[in-house]
């Protein structure tokens, strides 16, 4: 049956029903021989009950469609099959019933390879190129969010309540906090809404009791899940789902400008740009997060994608180094240059899928991240600096390789688990 | 699916697909591509055909969203139609490719499997479109190997309200076997154009 994995995924195969006589394949039925009234096969007498009344002939009509099933009790059965022998309508249904039964399979639907959707669209814009093209920065969101949708889809009522974890970092631990599949839908959608709203859209929370949340990434989240009356279900799915679309939507038809929209998280800020590629990040590693929970496989981004997310995460480094030195998290600058020179400098080496090489500016946000100014390098693959970032993995634990300045390479592993948030 | 439903969607969806909105490919493929990848795989039973024709399917909706009447049903049984169609076009070109000669006992073992294949890719389309309720009792009672009493529990409803829904999901899903012709829609997917 097409229902998914929820049934089958046991492995257990339905075995020969308790139906008598061979139930015929699906595909021979036009050969068929025809159902003759009163000349049926020989029933199996059934175990010798005690013989109750007869049932009506509309309670037997009723039963057909459990008997071809074999979902009714021996003596269910016994009278069904008595009752085939003298009435011929009830044994053609009986008949075509049985038939249909043997088109039902429990081998679900296969899941669809979710990098069958980028194949499938760019063959399309190549033999039809798109008047309203998607901008190239919001591909990731869009492919993202269509991946965690795919499993959303696949995964059954029972598991949107499975619980997870949530990780992040805060005053440099790790912290964490409990919700469910469903929360955790519900917690992107509440964050999402950050962008939709500096759009212009509706937010999907509407308007709380006590006003608007608070326009945090937190505070939203708190909102959201302090305002359901019951614990999420699946039903967040859709109004999940639709919120991407729409805002996949409004930004190809904004125009090239709207890029560089500046997208509040109380905070701080982003260009519109940054924060979907931001959004996208989440999207996968909660994606991750739920995948873990309800056990099921899911891969990191494309290259390409995954690559954009790490470069904002070296871009947004320099910045949150600075806070952390204001806060005394961080060790004091060594050699501040003029604005727009090459400073100090940690070289971060990613490998692997999405990787390349960054520099990363240590003394002052002003600066040029340089090569010549290396003083330090980190060597580590491209989805264990994402875990980092996104505080799934501690800033001791993180690197593969590190070599020069301890300091300047302890100073950037936690400014990047500081990026982490709920 | 229930808050915008066709054919209100339907028909936007084809304004969009028409103005050339790429956004609304990745929409049009994320509601429907779990159906066309299904019914290929069910029509060819092989992963890459099944790739090949979603590509086929998507491409051609992208080049011809005009092709879509709304008057003849929804896209849903559309899409369905066209996948039908180009798979039992792969299934013939496959055999059509075969070596050895072309005789008739070929041609009617080829045609039986167009059948077969397109019987029980109909099937799964009547038991993906069908109301939940059947769905989930169909699912109990087949799946779950529960009996009527049980599947009537589960889903908190009487064991009449049980039987009932048995036997009509059984009835809808017998339609599949209605022996289509040759080149025409099969019956589960709506009225032909």
């Amino acid at each position: 049956m097409s229902g998914g994995q929820s049934g089958g995924r046991d492995g257990e195969k339905p075995v020969e029903r308790r139906i008598p006589g061979p139930r015929p394949a699906a595909d021979d039925r036009e050969t068929l021989p025809p159902v003759l009234s009163g000349a049926p096969e020989p029933a199996k007498p059934p175990e010798p009950g005690p013989p109750g009344p007869p049932l009506p002939h509309e309670v037997l009509k009723s039963l057909l469609g459990a008997w071809a099933l074999a979902a009714c009790s021996a003596e269910e059965t016994a009278a069904v099959e008595e009752h085939l022998i003298s009435c011929a309508p009830c044994a053609d249904e009986g008949l075509r019933l049985r038939d249909a039964v043997g088109l039902l399979h429990t081998d679900g639907t296969l899941d669809l390879d979710p990098m069958l959707r980028s194949r499938v669209l760019e063959n399309c814009l190549g033999r039809r190129p798109a008047r309203i093209p998607l901008p190239s920065w919001a591909a990731p969101y869009d492919a993202e969010t269509a991946r965690l949708d795919a499993l959303l889809r696949d995964i059954g009522d029972a598991e949107w309540h499975a619980p997870v974890r949530l990780k992040w970092f805060e005053a440099d631990r790790q912290v964490n906090r409990r919700t469910t599949v469903a929360g955790v839908i519900g917690h992107l959608m509440a964050v999402d809404g950050l962008v939709s709203a500096a759009l212009g859209l509706d937010d999907p929370l509407g308007k709380a009791d006590g006003g608007s949340p608070p326009p945090t990434p937190t505070g939203r989240t708190e909102a959201y899940w302090a305002a359901a009356h019951h614990p999420p279900t699946r039903a967040v799915r859709e109004p999940w789902r639709d919120q991407s679309h729409a805002l996949v939507r409004t930004v190809s038809f904004a125009g090239r400008g709207v890029a560089e929209l500046s997208v509040p998280y109380g905070g701080f800020a982003l260009p519109l740009q940054d924060s979907l590629l931001e959004r996208a990040f989440e999207c996968w590693i909660h994606g991750g997060d739920i995948a873990d929970a309800v056990d099921y496989p899911y891969e990191p981004p494309a290259a390409a994608h995954l690559n954009r997310m790490i470069d904002l995460a070296a871009r947004l480094l320099p910045g949150v180094l600075a806070e952390r030195r204001r806060a005394g998290l961080a060790s004091p600058a060594r050699h501040l240059v003029t604005a727009g020179s090459p400073g100090r400098s940690l070289h971060l080496e990613v490998e692997g899928r999405g990787g390349g090489d960054w520099y990363i500016a240590l003394d002052s946000p002003a600066a040029l991240g340089s090569p010549a100014h290396a003083v330090a390098q980190v060597a580590l693959d491209g989805v264990e600096f994402c875990r980092l970032v996104a505080g799934h993995v501690p800033p001791v634990e993180a690197a593969a390789g590190q070599e020069g300045d301890r300091e300047a390479i302890s100073d950037v592993l936690f400014a990047a688990a500081s990026l982490s948030r709920l | 699916m229930a808050k915008d439903a066709p054919p209100r969607w339907d028909r936007r969806m084809q304004q969009r697909l028409a103005r050339g909105e790429a956004a609304a490919l990745g929409e049009l493929y994320d509601r429907f591509a779990a159906l066309v990848h299904s019914q290929a795989h069910r029509m060819l039973d092989d992963e890459d055909a099944a790739d090949q024709v979603t590509r086929e399917v998507f491409g051609y909706i992208w080049e011809n969203p005009g092709a879509y009447d709304p008057k003849h049903g929804s896209m849903r049984s559309w899409v369905a139609r066209l996948t039908h169609r180009r798979s039992v076009r792969r299934l013939r070109g496959a055999h059509g490719e075969d070596e050895g000669p072309r005789t008739d006992a070929r041609a009617r073992e080829l045609e039986h499997r167009v059948l077969k294949a397109t019987t029980a890719a109909r099937a799964d389309y009547i038991v993906a479109s069908m109301p939940a309720p059947l769905r989930a009792a169909l699912e109990l009672a087949y799946v779950q190997r529960r009996d009527y009493r049980q599947t009537a529990a589960d889903l908190g409803v009487t064991a009449d309200e049980a039987r009932r829904r048995l036997r009509l999901g059984l009835q809808l899903l017998s339609t599949a076997n209605t022996r289509p012709s040759a080149d025409s829609a099969p019956p589960g997917y709506g009225p032909t154009p």
